[in-house]
C-alpha cells in the first residue's frame, strides 16, 4: 500500500513554472489536465471531430511553442482557451467561407422570438435521462445556435470565463458578449423547456 | 414598475449577479410578481447548470497520443533550434 492515497495537487502556476524552464513532464500535466476541456470546446465551436482534434494538437503545440510570451497576467487556462478559439475559429471561417454566414453576423434581435415557451420543468433532467441522453439533448441545442451566440456561450458559460475574459477572447465588446450571452442562454432554455417542460402542465393555462 | 421586456434584458447581468443593489431589488420584485418571468428565470437558471454540471469526456487514446508525439517532436525541433541559433 502507498504511503499517500491523496492525488496529488495541481498546482497551475508551479507546473507552469517548470514547463517554462523546460520540464517536459510539467507541460504534459497542464496537457492532461486541461486536453477533454479543450477538446469538448474545440468539437463544439467546429462542430467536426476531425477539426477538433486538429484544434486540440495546433492549440498545445502553439502554447508549448510561445509558452514564453506567456507572462502569467491571466490564468494559463485562460491563455490557453484564448489559443484554443483562435484555432477553432479559423477552422469554422475555412470550412464556411464559401457558405452560410459570417462570424460577425448581425445579431437578430426579433424581441418575438425571445421567449416563447413558458413552462415549469420537470423536477431533474439529470436523474430522467441517462448521461448520454443528457449530452446528446445538451450538444443538439448548442449546435442549433448560430455561432455568434454559440461560441459566447461556450466559453462563458461551459468553460466559465468571465464577461471580460470572453470579450478579450472573441475581440469583442463587453456589451456584444451580454446580448449575444442573453440571446443563446434564452435560446437554449426554450430548446430545453421543449424537452424537460413537465407534462400536462403547458403554460400557465389556469392563470 | 419593469416590464417582463425590461426584465428579461437585464436576465444576463441578474442571473450573473453583477448588477447595482437598486436595479436587483427591483428586478427581484418584478420576479415575485411575475409567474412567467418567474418561470423563464428560474428554467434560464436550470438550463445554466446543466449545462455546467456536463463533464467533458476523455479525448480517445490514440488522438492523446498522437498530440504527446506531436510535442515530444516540438520539444527536439525547439532544442535543435536554440543549439544553432548560437
Amino acid at each position: 500500500m502507498s504511503t499517500s492515497t491523496t492525488a496529488p495537487v495541481f498546482d497551475e502556476p508551479a507546473l507552469v513554472a517548470r514547463a517554462k524552464a523546460g520540464d517536459m513532464s510539467a507541460f504534459s500535466d497542464l496537457v492532461q489536465h486541461y486536453d477533454r476541456r479543450i477538446f469538448r470546446m474545440a468539437k463544439q465551436i467546429t462542430q467536426n471531430d476531425d477539426d477538433a482534434e486538429d484544434v486540440l494538437q495546433e492549440s498545445f503545440l502553439k502554447a508549448y511553442t510561445h509558452l514564453d510570451d506567456f507572462q502569467g497576467n491571466s490564468k494559463f487556462y485562460t491563455w490557453l482557451v484564448r489559443i484554443a478559439v483562435n484555432e477553432a475559429l479559423m477552422k469554422l471561417r475555412k470550412r464556411r467561407s464559401d457558405r452560410t454566414v459570417p462570424l460577425d453576423e448581425p445579431i437578430d434581435t426579433g424581441e418575438d422570438e425571445m421567449v416563447r415557451e413558458i413552462a415549469v420543468w420537470d423536477e431533474n433532467p439529470e436523474e430522467t435521462y441517462s448521461r448520454e441522453e443528457l449530452a446528446q439533448i445538451l450538444d443538439q441545442a448548442i449546435q442549433s445556435l448560430k455561432p455568434a451566440y454559440r461560441t459566447v456561450f461556450i466559453l462563458r458559460d461551459i468553460e466559465e470565463l468571465s464577461i471580460e475574459e470572453t470579450a478579450e477572447a472573441l475581440s469583442l465588446s463587453i456589451s456584444a458578449v451580454k446580448s449575444r450571452l442573453l440571446r443563446a442562454r434564452l435560446q437554449l432554455r426554450e430548446k430545453l423547456t421543449r424537452q424537460f417542460k413537465r407534462q400536462g402542465d403547458d403554460a400557465f393555462a389556469y392563470l | 414598475m419593469l416590464t417582463c421586456k425590461q426584465f428579461l434584458q437585464e436576465l444576463t447581468d441578474f442571473l450573473d449577479d453583477t448588477l447595482d443593489p437598486k436595479l436587483r431589488a427591483e428586478l427581484q420584485k418584478h420576479v415575485s410578481e411575475c409567474p412567467n418571468c418567474w418561470v423563464v428565470c428560474d428554467t434560464t437558471e436550470k438550463t445554466l447548470k446543466v449545462f455546467k454540471g456536463m463533464e467533458p469526456q476523455p479525448v480517445p487514446s490514440h488522438i492523446q497520443a498522437k498530440l504527446m508525439e506531436a510535442l515530444e517532436k516540438k520539444k527536439k525541433s525547439k532544442g535543435i533550434a536554440t543549439q544553432t541559433d548560437i
